[in-house]
């Protein structure tokens, strides 16, 4: 597909950056306002889309060299152990905290271990998304 | 554990070691070891017999399932004995018999010998079992011995046919045998045999009584080979003879008169046993003789000829139920006379059958044949045989001096009294009794003149003959020499029987009348209408056996329309067939089908209780306005998606999928539900373009573009389950019953857990459980389509395969 298409890969790399942030937005925004790991996941996933279809799978492979059945494996992973890591203070499993911390630069700020939780979803989202699409593009 | 449980279990576990003997230990033949187990049975219950003559029983009991009332109780009264007796007594000399018949070189003789201490264990467990449940465990368990021995020439089709056709009959009468043991436990409370009869008061009251008494009656019936389920016998015939001598006509077939004598106490004097018994014993002693006379095969006449006196013996426990209708008195005094009759005859019937089934085994084995058509002349070749079978042909057909007479009187007493029995309606057909009892041992009398002259006597046909035959060995002759000389001493000496061992087991099946009988078996009666009879039998018996050439025609024309085998092979094919029609008629294979039934089940089942249930109040129904963003919203959905099934090529059909699916994206959006809105709209684009893929890598070839046929089920069905659905979700609706629990997940959503996104705070808190296993589920379908598309297993070789793939892709390029 690399033959020239030069209007859609200049668009592409700018409107990626727009997307990755709008995804990063979704997925802080999360515990707030519309938005989460779901959604935030399946938005990275279509920026990786973009790129794929205005260059092709070797150019996503090259740009971020992941292999995203491993990217699902540590969604799933990060998602149980933030399950489990309730179990070191004896409540139980999946119980989530949060608490207001005073961080340099952002002030006060909501920290929550949900947010662990749905970066594991994310990661998984991410993983599961590029898994299908890549193994159906590479076949065809 | 005590010794008569000891004596139960012993063949069970001495058949274990059989197979190591015959391993270890070949230049002797294995029956020798297997000999003493019998004769050291034998012997303990022959010292029992004082004990139990003075009214002394044994009982043992250990439990097994107290909780569920199931015990191991063995109980040995004078029933019991005398069973017990016959099994171990003519068990021995099987053995003995089986030694010299059975071929130690040629023949799989350890399994043989297991088999057949495996069906002695399981009888003696039957007859001495006091529990329900155990004798219905053993009963099975005769029931699988004797299919094994019956199929031990498993090489034989007719063989494995006969050992089916008996395992099929019998276990189907022991199944219904189980549930009629169940319903007496209902009734009564107890498994007990004993305790049943016990509670005789509420047993005979109760409603299930008639229903228990038809269920042990089936399996009684369809044991003991009584009409019309006695075609097993005539082809469990197959079996090697030993076994036929010994199962099936002196243990196994005899343990549904045992059954009969056992419940007796329970069932006697109730007219539908009195009928039943007596009834189905008299057709199938009419049925069995008059089958017998026209076989061919030596062990084809025994075994039709073992039906018919098992009919006699039944019938006579049918007819000696009466007694127990009168009570104490006079009355009762004569009908207890057929019980009499009844445990000679068994006791008869098991030494001269056992007897001449040895004797068709020692012609077959020294002539190679049992076919009475080809055998002839052999009195002079096999001398000390033909004495056995004249001996035990005599004594079956009833003559004297033999015991087989002595029963043939006294069971035309019994039909002759019976036959003027006041109770049970008898009048009306009581005339009827003495007559086929009459006309049976005429037929009787001729099959067993055809025995023991067809064979022996006439011309000696050695041209037809495979061996060239001559005297058996004294191991073989001496078996059937023992019964034979039995025969003449319980002939000459009847009462030899009668106190020991009639009397007790008179005892045990007569309860209530014990104090009631006197067993006298006297010789000579006097000129009676019984003797009188005899004398008929023999003088007709004789005219029909001499004129048996003109009259067998009769057979071409009858048993060709009646043969109950027929019915059963026509039943079983039809069984078959009509099953594998019914299965190959709805399991089609067809997707589409199996839906249809989904589907239709579903409809049929919620649609009825919709219907029963009466949901469609609309008293409590809380409806929302309706907006106009909704019913335009609403209109295009239903527009798009009545288009689909009408679309006429697949694109169409997808992108009204993807309108469908966007509507519903704007329709989260007007019920504000902004999560859901995003990721509706960015799965539907996935899914949209997973379906071009889809629709893009059809085969190329016969690819048409057809629009999807018209199918009234389908439309009907699709139809019925739109309704269904709508039913219910409006019936929901309109029904709720509790408030929702949504307002806790408002209320608490920022105070315990810090958000105000109420749906992810759901999602990953409250109920995170639930997203952990989703996202489990999506890295599933991802690897499952990963290894679907990167593993799969081709014809081609791998690298061919790439290769492929590469100049398809150089093609689109």
């Amino acid at each position: 597909m690399n033959n020239g298409d030069v209007i859609l890969q200049t668009s592409t790399k700018i409107i990626l950056f727009i997307i990755i942030t709008f995804s990063a937005y979704l997925f802080f925004a999360g515990h707030h306002n519309p938005g989460g790991g779901f959604i935030g996941g399946l938005m990275s996933a279509s920026a990786l889309v973009l790129l794929a279809l205005a260059f092709d799978l070797k150019t996503v492979r090259k740009v971020i060299p992941v292999n995203y059945r491993v990217l699902t494996a540590l969604g799933l992973l990060l998602a149980v152990l933030t399950g489990v890591g309730s179990f070191v203070f004896d409540v139980p499993f999946l119980s989530h905290t949060f608490g207001y911390f005073d961080l340099p630069l952002l002030g006060k700020t909501e920290l929550a271990t949900a947010v662990l939780f749905d970066l594991g979803v994310y990661l998984a989202v991410v993983g599961v998304t590029m898994t299908i699409i890549l193994s159906i593009g590479e076949d065809t | 554990m005590s010794l008569l449980h000891a004596v139960i279990l012993l063949p069970f576990a001495f058949a274990v070691i059989v197979p190591l003997l015959h391993k270890y230990i070949n230049k002797l033949h294995t029956g020798w070891f297997v000999l003493p187990v019998p004769v050291l049975l034998l012997t303990y219950f022959l010292q029992r017999i004082s004990q139990v003559q003075d009214g002394r029983v044994i009982e043992e009991s250990i439990p097994w399932i107290p909780s569920l009332n199931i015990h191991f109780t063995a109980y040995l009264d004078g029933l019991s004995l005398l069973f017990s007796l016959l099994i171990t007594g003519i068990g021995s000399l099987v053995v003995l018999y089986s030694i010299y018949y059975m071929s130690k070189d040629k023949e799989a003789i350890h399994r043989f010998y297991v088999y057949l201490l495996i069906f002695m264990g399981a009888m003696l467990g039957v007859v001495l079992s006091d529990n329900l449940i155990v004798l219905y465990g053993f009963w099975e368990l005769t029931s699988l011995s004797s299919f094994l021995l019956i199929a031990f020439w498993y090489q034989r089709e007719r063989s494995r046919y006969g050992a089916l056709k008996s395992m099929l009959i019998t276990v189907f009468g022991g199944f219904a045998m189980l549930a009629g043991f169940i319903l007496l436990y209902i009734m009564s409370g107890s498994f007990s045999v004993r305790e049943i009869i016990a509670e005789l008061g509420t047993v005979t009251e109760h409603s299930l009584f008639i229903p228990a008494m038809l269920l042990v009656l089936l399996g009684a019936f369809t044991k003991s080979a009584q009409f019309p389920f006695h075609i097993w016998l005539p082809d469990a015939m197959e079996a090697p003879t030993p076994v036929s001598a010994y199962l099936h006509s002196a243990t196994m077939v005899k343990a549904g008169i045992y059954l009969v004598a056992r419940l007796s106490p329970i069932f006697a004097g109730d007219a539908t046993w009195f009928w039943l018994v007596s009834g189905f014993g008299l057709v199938t002693l009419m049925w069995g003789s008059y089958s017998a006379v026209k076989q061919t095969d030596l062990k084809a006449i025994l075994a039709f000829s073992t039906i018919s006196q098992l009919g006699l013996i039944m019938s006579l426990l049918g007819l000696g139920s009466a007694a127990v209708y009168f009570g104490y008195g006079e009355q009762s005094a004569i009908y207890t006379g057929a019980i009499t009759a009844a445990i000679f005859h068994l006791i008869n019937h098991a030494t001269f059958k056992g007897a001449l089934f040895m004797v068709a085994g020692i012609v077959d084995h020294e002539t190679g044949t049992r076919d009475i058509r080809k055998l002839g002349g052999l009195m002079s070749l096999m001398p000390i045989t033909f004495t056995l079978a004249l001996i035990g042909t005599f004594s079956m057909a009833g003559l004297p001096p033999f015991n087989g007479f002595l029963s043939k009187e006294m069971f035309f007493t019994a039909v002759l009294k019976a036959s003027q029995l006041d109770i049970f309606n008898v009048q009306s057909v009581g005339v009827l009794i003495p007559v086929v009892a009459w006309l049976a041992s005429i037929l009787t009398f001729v099959y067993s003149m055809i025995i023991v002259f067809k064979t022996f006597t006439g011309k000696y046909q050695p041209e037809k003959l495979e061996k060239k035959p001559h005297e058996a060995p004294l191991g073989m002759l001496l078996p059937p020499a023992v019964l034979a000389s039995l025969v003449i001493v319980f002939g000459l000496f009847p009462n030899l029987l009668a106190y020991s061992i009639i009397e007790p087991a008179m005892v045990s099946i007569l309860p209530s009348l014990a104090d009631e009988f006197i067993v006298k078996i006297s010789f000579w009666h006097g000129w009676s209408t019984e003797l009188f009879m005899t004398i008929g039998v023999v003088g007709i018996g004789v005219l029909l056996y001499l004129t048996l050439q003109r009259w067998q025609k009769v057979y071409n024309v009858l048993p060709g329309k009646l043969s109950f085998n027929r019915l059963y092979d026509r039943a079983l094919s039809t069984l078959e067939n009509s099953s594998l029609r019914m299965t190959n008629s709805y399991m089609t294979g067809s997707i589409r089908h199996y839906m249809i039934y989904i589907f239709a089940f579903f409809i049929a089942v919620l649609g009825y209780l919709l219907f029963k249930l009466d949901v469609f109040n609309w008293r409590n129904a809380e409806l929302a306005e309706l907006s106009i963003y909704e019913v335009v919203l609403t209109a295009v959905l239903v527009a798009a998606t009545l288009a689909v099934p009408f679309a006429q090529k697949r694109l169409t059909a997808i992108i009204l999928v993807g309108a469908v699916g966007y509507m519903i994206v704007l329709f989260f959006v007007i019920l504000s539900a902004p999560d859901l809105a995003l990721t509706q709209m960015i799965v539907e684009t996935v899914s949209v373009t997973l379906f071009l893929l889809c629709f893009y890598h059809l085969p190329k070839l016969r690819k048409e573009i057809t629009s999807i046929p018209f199918k009234l089920t389908n439309a009907i069905i699709s139809v019925g389950v739109g309704v269904i659905v709508t039913a219910i979700a409006l019936a929901v609706t309109n029904n709720r019953l509790f408030d929702s629990i949504s307002k806790y997940y408002l209320e608490e959503s920022y105070n315990s857990a810090g958000g105000n996104n109420v749906v992810n705070v759901i999602l990953v808190d409250f109920r995170g459980f639930d997203t952990l296993l989703e996202i489990m589920v999506l890295g599933i379908a991802s690897l499952g389509i990963y290894s679907m598309i990167k593993l799969r297993h081709t014809d081609e070789p791998l690298d061919k395969r790439h290769g492929r793939t590469k100049t398809d892709k150089g093609g689109k390029a």
